[in-house]
């Protein structure tokens, strides 16, 4: 199961890259901790690691490393608007419960 | 949800200041610190030179011993000389195996044991506290006399079998010593943490660890880089301590001694804890020691004659180990390798034993006493932020009792079941039972049986202010949730007024030793009656909630009935009633069905007036006759 961007977020990516002037891509992954067990890992890639998976969705590279894949797989990472507050939303197939915040969950 | 920004690479994770933490092995016998220094974990020695600290502590003389000079004054001052204090973790007087031959002078306080001693009455936290704040002082004496940095935290590690009062006693001792507890950690995980980083294989590993006072044996897989625990067993109450004394009774037995003195019986047991030390790589040892009574003892042991009087308590690690893998559905063969862990692994015929069940010589390449402490630095190493973002592991751990929520008719709804990983959290909705019920009472269950009155209570709580509504319309939602120190915290919220209630298990120390064992036995061996059980039970709930419906139907509405069909159904009920007080649940099934079927013309016709009346609504003039 590839981990995907929609073209929402894959639009505000390119540009933040742009912007940035640097980098390869997007890596997505998880940490432990947070309120729920697992925390989502989100930032940009300036290298890929050679045991790194690669996907590529609506344009933009996306870089995942092996011992977070299992947790995230089938994930589609949405950009959304709430209110004043914008940001990046995962939706992950794999969790089981996450917390109040959404910034951890468990699977 | 939140909404999350994409950060720059690493900067997610805690900043790249390295920052010192401690894994503790916090042992029955003997405890460790260990570090990650330059990449490497190493345990740390004191002044010395010595890696094990006794898990020793002397109250006499106005101050506090610990280790080494604590166990000195052992034979000459035993009342007050504290040894495998981790025994009375959380536990009661009745709780603790062989408490008739500690020396000490117990008191039974409410949870938790206490024992007099000169320097007053101490809890098992405070002596473990004193243990833990010598283990502190060489770790700060070690890593911070030249780098004047601070000590951020410590992961301690406990046995997989501990339950929460035993967690939370263990916590609460860390915290009395002064150290901030990044995590507790399972011991046979940090074992596997220590021997699945430096041989990095892959597959199926099953942790025997036979420590001083405690045996576990856990089945772990490692894959892709993540641990995880497939399944746990074990006994809470045998270990190396348990050999000594076996070797110990032989020696009273042998010079036909009989009603010792605490000091004499002191003396006894160490010189029987050497020879057993002894007798891993010698043929034979002696025995020598003089009571206070003046009579002197002088007996021989042979290797041979060691291990026939042991061969029950080796087969007793067998037991759980067959059962742990029976619970994680693998056969002998699908297991890679298996790690010795704790001291009392050194014995031979114990690795014969284990190396004959799992036909394969277990790994041993790491000190079997330092495992534990090593695998505990690397995760303390890993929680205080000290890796680099992508190397990161991950790490799983079980709870091994299910738990779960006593319902209607004494049963237990289970919502996280027996070896879920944790942290976990899991939410499940329930509702009212009777019409107008504005308050819940919450019973917070640990067990693997389905009756309540089998399972171990836990905690209970009440969820008031439920808005009055008619029975099963209201949504309760219980949440239960295990963070990653295995402890419980269950909150219930009622969706619609949003009213809500919550506990954290603080539980109730004092749960007998091999009871968690045992409950796990029980679960087995009466699965069937526990079927038989629930259905009955099912159908009670059901035919008592017929009963009230019917009656709380007949008091407002009589008058749609004729005499003759009150009769009727009152007669039914009746019967209801009668077959509810046995235990056919089959009968009480047909019968609830039967009175549904009698009654279903009388709840046609409270339909239509409850109908009438509604559209009636106030303008009752407006309709005629």
């Amino acid at each position: 199961m590839p981990v995907t961007l929609t073209e929402r977020a894959a639009k505000h990516v390119s540009s933040f890259l742009a912007k940035r002037g640097k980098g390869v891509g997007l890596r997505l992954g998880v940490r432990t901790s947070g309120c729920s067990g697992l925390a989502y890992k989100l930032e940009f890639a300036d290298a890929v690691n050679p045991e790194d998976v690669l996907f590529e969705s609506n344009g933009v590279k996306v870089i995942v490393d092996p011992k977070s894949l299992p947790y995230i797989e089938g994930t589609e990472l949405d950009f959304a608007r709430e209110g004043l507050n914008e940001g990046f939303k995962f939706r992950n197939p794999n969790i089981k419960d996450e917390c109040g915040c959404g910034e951890s969950f468990t699977v | 949800m939140a909404l999350l920004q994409i950060s720059e690479p690493g900067e997610s994770t805690a900043p790249h200041q390295h920052r010192l933490a401690v894994g503790i092995d916090l042992g029955t016998t003997n405890s460790l610190v260990a570090t990650v220094r330059n990449g490497v974990a190493v345990v740390l020695n004191d002044h010395e030179g010595h890696p094990l600290l006794p898990s020793v502590v002397c109250y006499s003389r106005g101050r506090v011993q610990v280790g080494c000079p604590a166990q000195a004054e052992q034979a000459c001052d035993p009342k007050n000389t504290i040894v495998s204090v981790k025994r009375f973790m959380g536990r009661g007087i009745r709780d603790v195996a062989h408490i008739e031959n500690c020396p000490y002078d117990f008191v039974d306080a409410p949870g938790m044991l206490k024992i007099r001693t000169t320097a007053g009455t101490k809890s098992p936290v405070e002596v473990s506290a004193e243990i833990l704040k010598a283990l502190r002082l060489r770790a700060e004496q070690a890593l911070i006399g030249n780098s004047g940095m601070e000590l951020v935290g410590a992961v301690v590690t406990v046995p997989a079998y501990f339950d929460d009062a035993q967690r939370q006693a263990t916590k609460d001792a860390a915290r009395l010593a002064g150290l901030n507890v990044l995590r507790l950690l399972n011991e046979p995980t940090a074992a596997a943490i220590a021997y699945g980083l430096d041989n990095a294989a892959e597959g199926v590993y099953a942790i025997y660890d036979l420590g001083g006072g405690t045996f576990d044996i856990s089945i772990l897989r490692l894959s892709r880089g993540v641990f995880e625990v497939m399944a746990t067993n074990g006994n809470a109450a045998l270990g190396g301590d348990d050999f000594d004394h076996r070797l110990y009774c032989w020696v009273v037995e042998k010079a036909g001694l009989s009603l010792l003195s605490p000091e004499d019986t002191s003396v006894l047991l160490i010189q029987a804890r050497e020879a057993k030390e002894l007798l891993s790589a010698h043929a034979e040892t002696r025995i020598t020691a003089t009571l206070s009574t003046g009579q002197f003892i002088d007996l021989t042991v042979r290797q041979q004659e060691f291990w026939e009087m042991t061969r029950n308590l080796v087969a007793k690690t067998l037991a759980p180990t067959r059962k742990a893998l029976r619970d994680a559905g693998l056969a002998v063969d699908e297991v890679k390798g298996v790690v010795m862990v704790g001291g009392a692994t050194r014995m031979p015929h114990v690795q014969q034993a284990v190396g004959e069940l799992f036909r394969q010589v277990p790994l041993n390449n790491l000190d079997p006493d330092k495992v534990v402490a090593l695998g505990a630095a690397m995760q303390a190493n890993v929680l205080a932020g000290n890796r680099p973002s992508g190397d990161e592991w991950l790490l799983l751990d079980v709870i091994p009792l299910s738990l779960g929520i006593e319902t209607m008719g004494g049963l237990v709804e289970k919502i996280l079941p027996r070896n879920s990983t944790i942290p976990v959290a899991r939410a499940q909705e329930f509702t009212t039972f009777k019409d107008g019920q504005t308050a819940m009472s919450m019973h917070v269950v640990q067990g693997d049986r389905d009756l309540v009155a089998d399972c171990r209570s836990l905690a209970r709580f009440e969820l008031r202010g439920i808005p009055p509504m008619a029975a099963g319309a209201a949504r309760i939602r219980v949440t239960f949730q295990v963070d990653a120190d295995g402890l419980l915290a269950v909150s219930a919220r009622e969706a619609s007024s949003g009213v809500e209630s919550s506990v954290t298990v603080k539980p109730s120390y004092g749960l007998t030793d091999d009871q968690i064992t045992q409950m796990l036995k029980d679960s087995y061996e009466h699965a069937r009656d526990d079927v038989h059980a629930r259905a009955l039970r099912e159908q009670q709930v059901e035919a008592e909630r017929m009963i009230e419906a019917s009656e709380s139907a007949l008091r407002e509405d009589a008058d749609l009935l004729c005499a003759e069909e009150i009769e009727t159904i009152r007669a039914e009920l009746a019967t209801l009633r009668r077959l509810a007080a046995a235990t056919d649940h089959r009968a009480i099934k047909q019968q609830v069905e039967r009175v549904n079927r009698v009654t279903g013309p009388f709840a046609t016709r409270r339909m239509d007036r409850s109908v009438k009346r509604a559209l009636t609504g106030r303008n009752v003039a407006s309709i005629g006759p």
